[in-house]
């Protein structure tokens, strides 16, 4: 019985021989398919997906962006600090250098008063003793005049100081000192 | 008389019952029509082809409607499924001219690959491109492409040149191969598309068919029982391999599709 109805089966139908209500219906489906996914879909995908590329290599290209800038921030940082430092130096130096020359200025001048001072002072004590032995010459002078008239008993005062007898006494009496002192 | 026979093949008869085995046959692919408008049935295969397109339109519409930077599982799942075909496929084969192509060959792929899976689906269970309507419906749509693009790129002769005159070929060997060109890929390229895709889904649903009729055949309190449990393993395996064979069907269709513009698209030499 069986063989009888497949053989029905294959006079019925041809499985090469395209029916043409499934063609249309096939086709009809992969239109619909087609131009809901061809006109809406793929292009809002391609459009997120475009989107998205931009996003991720924009994103990339910021990060480069600010890589490098801190990069060249860094660099001139270090640029700047290198400079300081070196201005620092400079000036350390240089204040060192002023600071030597200051005081050796100040040393200087502080011997040159030293020195004026002292040459001031002798200066003061040379007139002081000169000052004070013409004083003492004319008072030695006037005493032993005054002590002589008196022992004289008259007056020679003004024949002493004409002939210049006192002076030439002291000068004697100098003279000996010197010699006594020398001999020393 | 197909239906008589599929309720024959579905009663419960099975090894030494007293009938012998109802080999399935042609008779898995015809089927009782639903109903009819006009002269004209509406059978399975045609429900199922529309849930299809329904399904491949639902799928990237929650995918893709509403597209965001940073994806959701659906639409990144879409977008895997999109980008395999565009990169591996399209823009593989054609190259960056290919991009124009991409909705076409996207669209096409997943709408025969579902169609194919369609085998295996619970209660549907049949290839809706084992029907040769479908893939001959397909074909033609790459046929049209294939032609439009060779003539309008080409012009009529230089159109015909790309056609059938290989480039680097002694001249003796053209009056050979020329017509052989011709006939190629004017007839037989459409022809073997559709075919191929058919033959494939064809042999491999009646091949699950048959090992499920049997072990149902052979499930009897004998021997059979054993027989029917290996047969059963084997229509498990066959279901499987038929999953892979259902995608590579999709892409050798989708690829071949490709190739065919690719040289529609190709300077004249």
């Amino acid at each position: 019985m069986y063989p009888e109805v497949i053989l029905a089966a294959e006079e019925q139908m041809n499985p090469l021989l395209p029916a043409w209500p499934e063609v249309i219906i096939g086709l009809l489906c992969f239109f619909i398919v087609f131009g809901l996914l061809g006109k809406k879909l793929l292009p809002s995908i391609e459009n997120v997906l475009a989107e998205r590329r931009d996003a991720i290599e924009g994103g990339m290209k910021r990060a480069e962006a600010a890589q490098e800038e801190a990069q060249a921030l860094l660099e001139q940082y270090r640029g700047e600090l290198a400079e300081a430092r070196h201005e620092a130096a400079r000036i350390t130096e240089h204040a060192r250098e002023q600071g030597a020359a200051l005081i050796a200025e100040m040393r200087e001048e502080g011997q040159r008063q030293r020195e004026s001072i002292v040459a001031a002072g002798h200066a003061q004590i040379e007139a002081d003793k000169k000052q004070a032995t013409a004083a003492l010459r004319q008072d030695v002078g006037s005493l032993a005049s005054q002590l002589a008239s008196r022992i004289v008993g008259e007056s020679l005062e003004d024949h002493a100081r004409q002939s210049g007898v006192i002076d030439r006494f002291l000068t004697e009496l100098e003279a000996k000192a010197a010699a006594s002192a020398g001999a020393k | 008389m197909g239906a008589d026979f599929q309720l024959a093949s579905e009663a419960g008869c099975h090894l030494n019952s007293g009938c012998g085995f109802p080999a399935p046959g042609l008779n898995e692919f015809d089927f009782k029509p639903i109903f009819t408008v006009g002269g004209v049935d509406f059978t399975k295969p045609m429900l199922l082809s529309i849930i299809c397109a329904v399904l491949v339109v639902v799928f990237f519409w929650a995918a893709f409607a509403k597209p965001k930077i940073l994806p959701g599982k659906l639409q990144l799942v879409g977008e895997i499924g999109y980008d395999f075909v565009k990169r591996s496929i399209v823009l593989e084969t054609i190259g960056k001219k290919g991009e124009k192509y991409v909705p076409m060959l996207v669209s096409m792929f997943f709408f025969v690959w579902i169609m194919n899976i369609m085998s295996i689906i619970p209660f549907a269970q049949f290839p809706v491109m084992a029907k040769i309507a479908f893939p001959v419906g397909l074909a033609a749509v790459v046929w049209v492409t294939y032609m439009t693009l060779t003539f309008k790129k080409h012009g009529f002769v230089g159109g015909l040149k790309n056609l059938c005159w290989p480039s680097g070929i002694p001249g003796w060997v053209m009056f050979i191969l020329v017509p052989i060109e011709f006939i190629s890929n004017i007839f037989v390229r459409p022809f073997t598309l559709a075919v191929r895709a058919f033959a494939n889904m064809f042999a491999g649903h009646l091949l699950i068919v048959v090992f499920s009729v049997a072990s149902w055949y052979l499930l009897s309190p004998s021997i059979g029982a054993l027989y029917g449990s290996v047969s059963f393993v084997v229509a498990v395996a066959l279901t499987g391999f038929e999953l892979l064979v259902q995608f590579l069907q999709a892409y050798i269709f989708v690829m071949l599709a490709s190739s065919y513009i690719a040289g529609a698209l190709e300077e004249a030499h």
